[in-house]
């Protein structure tokens, strides 16, 4: 009960910073900043180093990061922790533990092992050993069912497998979504037009696993071009990261379509046109740019989509990413695996974020400037 | 001429969307089928027959038989009863969470608004099947059978999207004349929402809901294929299909017809969907 209450006002804390003022944010800001390099450098130089370094950093982005920068710090650093005690909570909820299994375990050993693995019998109990352990040993603690191993020990090999598959699966779902989508808005209501957005609505509404199930039947079984399942070669790629991108690729294909046509009936449009430039000019140079900003916009909730489908491609074509570190975490009540995995995932997704808000304030001159 | 009111004039336009009417027509059937045709038939979802395991289709078994040789036609109707009551309900869910949470932060605006949005952004971020298996997690063992976790599981990451446009709709209609003018008379907030502001909404809130009753079903799905479904649905039924997928001996048929099953719904509803913003979007009036 108590722990429900204390999430709901980290919820609410959380949703506080929008009312934090400009110069409580930067100092704040610069603040958290500094202490998040301080506890990640500590590991790799030592702490006076660290400190060190944290004390330049935070003089230099009080002085120098964008306001919007320093905003999403001040949000992102408690969110994380916000989100470690919300898995926690809910890992915790879930019936069964991790030392349960089909031989019965005696009383004593079960605390002997709870205790070697940092596991108490509640859940804000673990909260406090799991953030004094990533903190102040910068470890993400022991896995409970693969003995002998860390948690980083498991993710490191995964890490870059996952980060491979969602990278191509992004740029193909970019790629053929574009093409399709700028392709249809050029030629509105053309035989072409049509085609591609039949072909997005199909991509739109199946699943992942049974595109890639049927792709896996027709490629590996009938025709024999590509393995069925597994990694290791650059052919074990390409049928994951289609099935991941296709959906995606749909939506990016509608966006593009009706950014294209929307742009195409603006004043600049005409004006660029009425100074005689040619069409192909008119639409790589002034067209192209505006139907892209929807697109840009998508692709954090594409990439949140991406991860999310993993899971289930990782599962479906035996790949050695997260996904299945997650999924068997969860399903296996491996605590400390299910966090790691989940601290991973939402790095990864606030790096993106940041890339993606770059990005838009590059494309669209009138998001750029505004310190909003 | 006669003014015609302008539902009136969307559900002109909406019958004259020769792929949206077929959609309809098809779930129509699909779901009439589901429900209705395994009593009918008197078939058995769960009956084993080992001996008449890996049937292919026949007359007998319109569809074949399983691994342990239930009858797969009236797995994959009663499969479809699941499949499309979590689309629904949890549909449900994610329409009251979301037009309730956007129509407050869109109301009030400012601040509230702003606070309101910033958590949406926070939980728009998150891959949302992580939150969803959590939660699946917690109820895992009490949930046999029991679907009211589900929907609330899937409901509650869905409502984002419903919330955003929602308030981005009733940011607008706030500054209209008439929602000023109620204001003026002295109406409360909860009347001028409610009375007001709401109806002018409907019209996107039915929009989105039909386009994210398929998100939800296929959300389902991704649950049943890695194991942590509650109960026999179209999902579960691909993923069995999956499992016999071998290079000496296919199984295509218990492959196939789930997945054209759930294929078809979902490209159904995806028509009908886009047909029925065609039909309400003024814009598109040409």
């Amino acid at each position: 009960m108590i722990e429900t209450l204390v999430l709901l006002f980290g919820l609410a804390l959380l949703a506080a910073t929008a009312w934090c003022p400009p110069k409580l944010t930067r100092v704040l800001g610069s603040l958290l900043f500094a202490l998040t390099a301080a506890v990640v450098l500590r590991f790799s130089f030592g702490v006076s180093i660290a400190l060190v370094c944290a004390l330049v950093a935070a003089v230099l982005s009080y002085r120098f990061l964008p306001l919007l920068v320093l905003r999403r710090v001040v949000f992102l650093v408690p969110a994380l922790v916000l989100l470690i005690f919300a898995t926690t909570l809910l890992m915790y909820r879930a019936p069964g533990n991790p030392f349960a299994n089909e031989r019965a375990t005696s009383a004593q050993v079960e605390s002997a092992l709870r205790a070697q693995y940092g596991v108490p019998k509640n859940a804000p109990e673990f909260f406090a050993i799991y953030m004094r352990r990533l903190l102040v040993k910068g470890t993400l603690g022991p896995s409970i069912k693969v003995q002998g191993r860390t948690v980083e020990e498991l993710i490191a090999p995964a890490f870059p497998v996952s980060v491979a598959l969602g990278l191509l699966s992004l740029t193909l779902s970019v790629f053929i979504g574009l093409t399709l989508g700028i392709l249809a808005g050029l030629r509105r209501n053309s035989a072409a037009d049509h085609l591609s957005m039949a072909l997005a609505l199909f991509g739109i509404s199946l699943p992942n696993f049974v595109l890639g199930a049927a792709a896996m039947i027709v490629f590996s079984l009938w025709l024999g071009w590509l393995p069925v399942a597994g990694w290791g070669s650059l052919s074990h790629l390409v049928m994951p990261a289609f099935a991941l991108s296709l959906p995606n690729a749909a939506i990016i294909a509608r966006l593009a379509r009706s950014g294209m046509i929307e742009v195409l009936q603006q004043d600049f449009i005409r004006t660029a046109r009425a100074k005689g430039l040619p069409e192909s000019w008119v639409i790589a140079r002034h067209a192209l740019r505006g139907s892209l900003i929807p697109v840009v916009s998508f692709l954090g909730p594409a990439a949140a989509a991406t991860m999310t489908g993993s899971f289930v491609v990782e599962v479906l074509f035996a790949v050695p990413g997260m996904g299945q570190w997650f999924v068997k975490g969860a399903i296996n009540r491996d605590y400390s695996v299910v966090l790691g995995t989940a601290i991973v995932y939402f790095g990864m997704i606030i790096l993106f974020n940041l890339l993606v808000d770059l990005a838009y304030a590059w494309l669209d001159p009138r998001v750029r400037g505004s310190d909003a | 001429m006669i003014q015609q009111s302008p539902s009136r004039l969307a559900l002109q336009r909406l019958l004259q969307n020769r792929l949206a009417v077929a959609g309809a027509a098809l779930l129509v059937l699909i779901a009439l089928s589901c429900v209705l045709l395994p009593a009918l038939l008197g078939l058995d979802a769960t009956r084993t027959q080992p001996a008449l395991h890996h049937l292919p289709p026949s007359a007998r078994f319109l569809f074949g038989t399983d691994v342990l040789g239930r009858d797969l036609f009236a797995r994959v109707l009663v499969g479809g009863r699941t499949s499309l009551l979590v689309g629904i309900a949890a549909t449900a869910v994610s329409v009251l969470v979301g037009v309730s949470y956007g129509a407050i932060a869109g109301f009030y605006g400012g601040k509230v608004d702003e606070a309101m949005m910033r958590l949406v952004d926070f939980l728009y971020g998150l891959p949302y099947m992580f939150l969803v298996i959590l939660i699946m997690l917690m109820f895992s063992e009490t949930a046999r059978g029991d679907m009211l976790p589900v929907f609330l599981a899937l409901g509650l990451v869905q409502w984002l999207t419903m919330a955003r446009i929602v308030r981005g709709q009733v940011l607008m209609l706030r500054r209209q004349e008439f929602v000023l003018a109620a204001e003026l008379i002295g109406a409360s907030d909860a009347r001028i929402l409610i009375r007001h502001v709401l109806p002018n909404v409907l019209g996107v809130v039915v929009v989105y809901a039909t386009l994210m009753v398929p998100s939800v079903i296929i959300l389902e799905s991704f649950l049943s294929f890695l194991g942590l479904g509650v109960s026999l649905s179209w999902g579960q039924l691909v993923s069995d299909g999956i499992a016999v997928v071998n290079p000496i001996r296919s199984c295509w048929w218990m492959l196939l017809w789930p997945s054209v099953f759930l294929g078809a719904t979902l490209l159904s509803l995806n028509f009908l969907g886009d047909g029925l913003r065609d039909a309400l979007d003024p814009k598109a009036r040409s």
